[in-house]
């Protein structure tokens, strides 16, 4: 095309005449068998195409009743309401894990906040908390979701970087090596809750964050958004031994997850909120992990804030952590 | 022909609604009309729509485990994709600023075009998203008032909004140019141009706000950084005009509606400007992650040098750094100028779009989970079942883009009109 033309937008000038009368009869003529013909024969690839397409599907699992669908958020449901809902998530486990579960929705007690302390002296790195963790909050098994992760650390530093996540000793603590747990942080500014889309996650009263796996949508923007790598996604349907299922669930804690949402730790809520400890605490062998409310200046957790050397991770990040590491040697 | 019609010329409808019936019956029907390369072409991009479907079928039945995506780099090439295309829809506004800002009339050939690239582009970032979602049943969350829209507080709800918007206002001053043309009628401006300057604000935010996605992070130290928006921005302006570079080109060999040289030199230049900035500020980025020498730039070094052992990034970004310098090359010589020639251009359009692809794409999103905030790396390789679903979203997408220009065209060059039938 030459380059002189001056652009004209209004007319059929943009195209040579010959041209547009060709196009115009080929454009406007009527269907004849041939073409209907043709027709026909796109359809039916189509239509095969498509149903090739959607062959898969005939082996969907559907874990979601139109009553679960049509859920409305964890905050907006009346008493009454979560008392049903409770009642089928019992009935669809026993549907299809064959256990007879406890669901409750244990609410934050008043003039609470939960805090966590580690002793970073103590801890030997024996991983028993991982899977007590793992027993109590009925993560899946395979593919194995763990909410605490054990970074062994070479002596003389602090960077993550230089950890050994997978270390697997004959006994442990190694030589030279100390030991860093880490898990949610339960941050009282907590980045995964502003990044939430739809507000499925949020920090409760008690200063556990929580999520609503029925209102999750999946987007693991939480997920990225997390400095401590706290937050675990279902990439697979969550699969455990029926005789490995905790029967006492809570609603916004241990209660089986579905496929496609995001889960964390929630200091056990099912457990603290009834004055129990967590259970990575209470299997703690080294008497590592301490528990309580940060409210109370009677508590342990008060005690090691007035008397230890206590840090947080990543403190720079300005999220504020309730999980205090310290040492006393 | 009026026998067709009688159906929809019942008196009782209003005319409006039996013109915009009569319309759509036509536009139906011109749909299915074409060369024997034309339907080629759409049944070949068809196939690969359903291989892309059966792929997102197994996805959905399984879960993310088909993906390559793990805890530790929980997004991969969906959010790649999706990320490289808001750039690719933003760039839209490089064609909208010279045909509506400076009145330029050459450009008004070609602007419906860009408008509706922006819109086959919308459509596949849509797409990637919701590829990406783990419940996507559960979209309806999304929606304000009976979902529960995290806004004005989650980046993420801004990016929905943004992308929504942008879609339905190039949708609209497309679909209604091209509307009011069909009918021989002179649209009206007050109807149109408030939301073309619109769009162009809007183009710019769109880009802006996802680069602030990741911004806003402070976990993840490789996004970071004040500069994320600005290389949007600057790669979105490179990798756009030279992919409509291409399409403009095509589509003028193959419909025969006119196309001056104009529209391609100030693309060109456009993207030459554009390609020079995006190499300044990945400069300055490079600059200032490996000279201060901090820890913070671990991502940094994964990415362009390989850390402790994991490499996998390290050839994909010299490549798209060796393909964008030599693209500038080109652009910057003589032959990319020759006038009638295209050869050289071309080549530096496919150069720049796929260097810009991987940077932006792949290298961005993947260092930016590693090592993750507890020093762990792990590699991510998108799997079969992935690349499968992305092939077919790119073929959604340029189904679309391919059959809007269908109706497009011959509306534009007087051909499909009201009159006509």
């Amino acid at each position: 095309m030459s380059d002189k033309t001056t652009g004209n937008t209004t007319g059929t000038d943009n195209f040579p005449q010959e041209n547009n009368e060709s196009v115009k009869r080929e454009m406007f003529k009527p269907l004849s068998r041939r073409s209907f013909m043709k027709a026909g024969a796109l359809g039916a690839l189509m239509i095969g195409g498509t149903a090739t397409a959607l062959l898969p599907l005939r082996n969907f699992k559907n874990d979601t009743s139109l009553e679960n669908f049509f859920q409305q958020h964890y905050e907006r449901l009346t008493p009454e309401r979560m008392e049903r809902i409770l009642k089928r998530i019992e009935r669809e486990i026993k549907e299809r894990h064959g256990v007879d579960a406890n669901v409750q929705d244990p609410k934050p007690i008043a003039d609470v906040q939960f805090a966590y302390a580690l002793n970073i002296s103590r801890c030997i790195g024996c991983r028993r908390c991982v899977h007590a963790c793992v027993e109590e909050n009925n993560q899946s098994r395979n593919p194995e979701i763990q909410y605490i992760r054990v970074l062994e650390m070479p002596a003389g530093t602090f960077d993550v970087e230089k950890s050994d996540h997978y270390y697997s000793h004959e006994t442990v603590p190694a030589e030279g090596k100390y030991y860093m747990p880490v898990q949610c942080q339960q941050c009282e500014n907590p980045s995964c809750v502003k990044a939430c889309p739809v507000s499925a996650t949020w920090k409760d009263k008690d200063g556990i964050v929580v999520i609503d796996y029925d209102w999750c949508i999946g987007c693991r923007y939480c997920e990225a958004a997390c400095p401590y790598w706290a937050r675990r996604f279902n990439f697979a349907e969550p699969n455990i031994p029926k005789e490995q299922i905790n029967p006492d669930m809570a609603y916004l804690g241990n209660r089986i997850r579905k496929k496609g949402t995001m889960e964390k730790c929630t200091f056990c809520l099912g457990r603290t909120r009834k004055g129990l400890l967590p259970k990575c605490a209470e299997a703690c062998p080294a008497g590592a992990r301490q528990f309580g409310n940060l409210l109370d200046p009677e508590s342990v957790i008060r005690h090691i804030l007035r008397e230890k050397r206590v840090y947080v991770l990543k403190e720079e990040m300005g999220t504020r952590p309730k999980f205090y590491y310290w040492f006393d040697t | 022909m009026k026998n067709n019609y009688k159906s929809v010329q019942n008196e009782a409808v209003p005319e409006f609604i039996r013109n915009y019936g009569l319309f759509l019956f036509q536009a139906i029907r011109l749909s299915f009309r074409g060369s024997t390369a034309f339907y080629a072409w759409m049944i070949f991009l068809s196939l690969l729509s359903f291989f892309g479907l059966r792929a997102y079928c197994n996805q959905f039945v399984e879960g993310l485990i088909t993906t390559g995506m793990t805890d530790q780099v929980s997004w991969g090439i969906y959010i790649a994709n999706f990320t490289f295309l808001v750039g690719m829809a933003a760039a839209a506004v490089m064609l909208v600023i010279p045909a509506y800002l400076y009145k330029d009339e050459e450009m008004h050939t070609i602007v419906i075009f860009g408008e509706l690239f922006a819109v086959a582009v919308m459509v596949m970032c849509i797409l990637f998203v919701t590829v990406d979602l783990g419940r996507p049943g559960r979209f309806w969350h999304l929606i304000p008032g009976i979902g529960r829209f995290n806004i004005p507080v989650s980046m993420l709800s801004w990016d929905v909004v943004a992308l929504l918007g942008y879609l339905a206002i190039n949708a609209h001053v497309c679909g209604y140019l091209l509307y009011m043309k069909y009918l021989g009628k002179k649209p009206n401006k007050l109807l149109y141009m408030p939301f073309v300057f619109l769009s162009i604000a809007w183009a710019i935010s769109i880009h802006t706000v996802t680069a602030f996605l990741y911004v806003g992070l402070a976990g993840r130290p490789f996004w970071n950084s004040a500069i994320v928006a600005p290389r949007f921005i600057g790669s979105a302006f490179t990798a756009g005009p030279a992919l409509m570079i291409i399409a403009f080109q095509i589509i003028r060999m193959t419909t025969g509606y006119h196309i001056g040289d104009r529209p391609f030199r100030l693309l060109r230049q456009i993207m030459t400007i554009s390609l020079l900035t995006t190499l300044f500020l990945l400069g300055c980025e490079v600059f200032k992650e490996f000279y201060s020498q901090s820890l913070h730039n671990s991502s940094a070094r994964y990415l362009f040098f390989g850390l402790h052992g994991h490499y996998a990034l390290v050839p994909w970004i010299w490549t798209a750094i060796t393909f964008e310098i030599a693209a500038i090359i080109i652009l910057l010589s003589g032959y990319s100028r020759k006038p009638g020639s295209f050869v050289w251009l071309n080549m530096a359009c496919i150069l720049a779009t796929v260097g810009i692809w991987i940077e932006k794409g792949p290298g961005l999103i993947i260092p930016g989970f590693l090592p993750t905030p507890l020093g762990e790396i792990v590699e991510y390789i998108p799997t079969y079942n992935e690349t499968m679903v992305c092939v077919g979203i790119w073929a959604i997408g340029a189904l679309i883009f391919s059959w809007m220009l269908r109706l497009a065209i011959p509306i534009l060059s007087g051909i499909f009109r009201k009159k006509n039938e």
